[in-house]
């Protein structure tokens, strides 16, 4: 009350610098709006993000191997753009050989033989989002953790390094980031000395969007031998994939249960 | 028998100093080479996405286990009430206590983010093995602390054999601990078995008691104190037979894998065609580490021998950083069997291509962080049984305490 009273009063006291005053409150609120109006529309655009994740949905992964092209790599080149791995460079007097296994690589192409028939298989591999990671059991922050969602991530903040959860994952999925950052995207922050891997393109989950890099691109390049989805809908393209085809984990002897699925070998 | 009495390390200054130069040298230089690696990060070191724990662990892992090991000296005074192993006590408690820093340190500086060690005191999973070692650590360091104040103050006396109790299971718990790491591992082949945690445990008693020997013969050898055969001699012995425990487990362990078809394929390579790691099995583990030292101790001449048994001592520990380095390094260098029945023709991520196993070599500054780790045990003891009353003055025969239920057999011994 007494403000507004002060403030009724006060253009009759102030006399000749009233204008002044005038001009710079504008001034004051325009230049406040200019920086609080970005945040505020960002925050009601990025809404979703605000909301916890649920356990409503579980997100996988469905590789049919035998759409899978022996030496394509638009999957690799898609992850790398989307995560900022192809803005990694060898750090000067890194030895080329030793670079190649030091740098990150979150998903990477396997050709396997069978020893007994000679049949041939391709697929890609990356985290296979467990739902009993080892990762995560091992860890000893609790850095490494799963979402409601069954996405298996690093958080970049309490990870120390110690690397405990490469040598527990069974899928070698993990990467470590051996060299000091200087390029990077704001979407996937990566940091000297932590461990990371394939996060299921997490930020499209957050921003509501559909698929993943990877997938998209095995798509774009006529092969779709990727399927992204929800494993707990029973109407999702990938539950109704998995259910006409047979399909398999890799390393199901540990009974981790997967979100990663593979078929065809 | 006559009274124990403890005193300061009184080797001359010149000589002190020169000593705790050296040492302070070698931890400069690791220090060093810590802010290299911590700079420019661990594309400096051999390590890599494939074997992601190096030669700092190498040596994190053998400190540690050597603390636990070095510690049983006391509690077979203590627990098992050996009065003869009573006087050796105080060393036994500190170089456990050296040991651990020097092995944490090196452990925690080969963090990839070394500066949110708070993060790591602060923030636990319980799942974890790992955060269960940080308590199982500390509490040890505080353990032995409690038992070297039982130890050297009257006061302490009445709960000398209570603490003592409590610290054998804490480092039994510690070395069990630090073996399961290893030992839970289900991801990869070699380290997926349980015999892991007490063949740490033996490994411990081993490596413990071979520093804690050339510690004890060194000190007293550079102050002119006596060390009887009777003692010396007991403490070979023991030695030998756990050096043969590592054996046997060493032998259950490969025996234990050989009896899955799956493991064929690694024990081959382990065994015959590892390359360094081949190499280091048979001559660093079982040849340098087992063999040459178990000749000479049960050697009826060089077994009597003060040098000789220095010599054994100094065998069991490089056999014992070549065991860890296989148990460790080579357990990562051998591909994860992921796709079982097939051959890898092509990964673009080292996954074992026609079953090769990946490469590593141990980088500079990766060795020296190792050495670093040595050296700041090795200084704490030397400040340690400088400044404070450490060591007895004698454990010549007459002085030491007879040992009622192997009085006979050590006096047989001594003839011997």
């Amino acid at each position: 009350m007494t403000d507004h009273h002060e403030s009724n009063t006060g253009p009759a006291e102030c006399g000749p610098s009233q204008p002044d005053r005038r001009t710079f409150m504008a001034t004051a609120a325009g230049v406040t709006a200019a920086l609080v109006a970005p945040g505020v529309i960002m925050h009601s655009v990025a809404g979703p993000r605000t909301e916890a994740v649920t356990s409503d949905v579980r997100w996988g992964l469905l590789v049919d191997t035998a759409k899978c092209a022996d030496g394509c790599s638009a999957c690799i080149e898609a992850c790398d753009r989307e995560n900022g791995l192809d803005l990694q460079t060898q750090p000067s007097g890194a030895q080329p050989t030793r670079w190649e296994n030091q740098k990150s690589v979150w998903i990477r192409k396997v050709k396997l033989q069978d020893n007994q028939t000679g049949r041939v298989t391709n697929l890609p591999l990356m985290c296979q989002h467990c739902e009993h990671p080892p990762c995560v059991d091992v860890c000893p922050t609790g850095a490494s953790f799963k979402r409601a969602d069954g996405i298996v991530l690093v958080d970049r903040h309490t990870c120390i390094g110690c690397r405990y959860c490469m040598m527990a994952c069974p899928y070698k999925a993990r990467s470590f980031v051996h060299e000091v950052m200087s390029n990077q995207l704001t979407r996937v922050p990566r940091g000297k000395g932590c461990v990371e891997s394939c996060t299921l393109c997490v930020h499209r989950r957050d921003y509501g969007e559909e698929s993943t890099a990877c997938v998209d691109a095995c798509q774009a390049a006529g092969h779709e031998a990727i399927i992204f989805g929800d494993l707990k809908d029973p109407e999702s393209p990938i539950r109704m994939r998995l259910a006409e085809l047979a399909s398999r984990q890799i390393r199901e002897d540990l009974a981790l249960n997967t979100g990663v699925r593979y078929a065809g070998f | 028998m006559k009274r124990i009495v403890y005193r300061e390390w009184r080797v001359p200054p010149a000589r002190y100093w020169s000593l705790l130069g050296i040492l302070a040298s070698v931890i400069g230089v690791a220090a060093l080479a810590f802010a290299y690696m911590e700079h420019e990060g661990h594309w400096v070191t051999g390590m890599s996405n494939s074997v992601v724990w190096g030669v700092p662990h190498v040596f994190a892992v053998f400190l540690i286990i050597s603390a636990s090991g070095a510690l049983n000296v006391a509690s077979i005074g203590t627990v098992f009430r050996k009065p003869l192993y009573k006087p050796l006590g105080r060393l036994s408690g500190l170089l456990a206590a050296a040991l651990l820093v020097g092995g944490l340190l090196v452990l925690v500086l080969d963090l990839g983010r070394p500066e949110r060690l708070v993060v790591a005191m602060t923030t636990y999973n319980f799942r974890s093995i790992f955060a269960w070692n940080i308590f199982l650590y500390t509490g040890f360091m505080a353990i032995v602390i409690a038992y070297l104040w039982s130890m050297a103050d009257r006061k302490g006396d009445p709960y000398n054999r209570a603490i003592g109790i409590v610290a054998t299971f804490w480092r039994l718990a510690l070395t069990t601990g630090t073996g399961a790491i290893f030992g839970f591992l289900v991801a990869r082949q070699a380290y997926d078995a349980a015999i892991l945690a007490p063949m740490f445990v033996v490994m411990s008693f081993a490596y413990g008691l071979a520093i804690y020997m050339l510690v004890l013969m060194f000190s007293f050898k550079e102050d002119d104190r006596p060390i009887g055969n009777r003692i010396l001699f007991r403490l070979r012995n023991l030695l030998g037979i756990f050096v043969l425990s590592v054996f046997y487990f060493t032998l259950v362990y490969h025996l234990t894998k050989l009896y899955g078809a799956k493991n064929y394929d690694l024990v081959g390579w382990l065994l015959l065609d590892g390359g360094i790691y081949t190499f280091l099995f048979w001559v660093g583990w079982v040849l340098i580490g087992g063999l040459i030292p178990l000749g000479i101790i049960y050697h009826p001449i060089h077994g009597r021998d003060r040098n000789w048994i220095a010599a054994a001592c100094g065998l069991v520990i490089v056999g014992g950083l070549s065991s860890l380095y296989v148990i460790i390094i080579g357990s990562q260098a051998y591909p994860i069997q992921m796709f079982p029945g097939q051959t890898i023709l092509e990964s673009g991520f080292f996954d074992g291509v026609q079953g090769a196993a990946s490469s590593y070599s141990p980088r500079i500054p990766e060795v020296l962080l190792g050495f670093g780790g040595v050296a700041v045990a090795l200084l704490v003891t030397a400040v340690g049984v400088r400044v404070l009353q450490f060591l007895p003055e004698s454990l010549a025969d007459e002085v030491m305490p007879p040992d009622e239920e192997a009085s006979g057999r050590a006096a047989v011994g001594a003839q011997a």
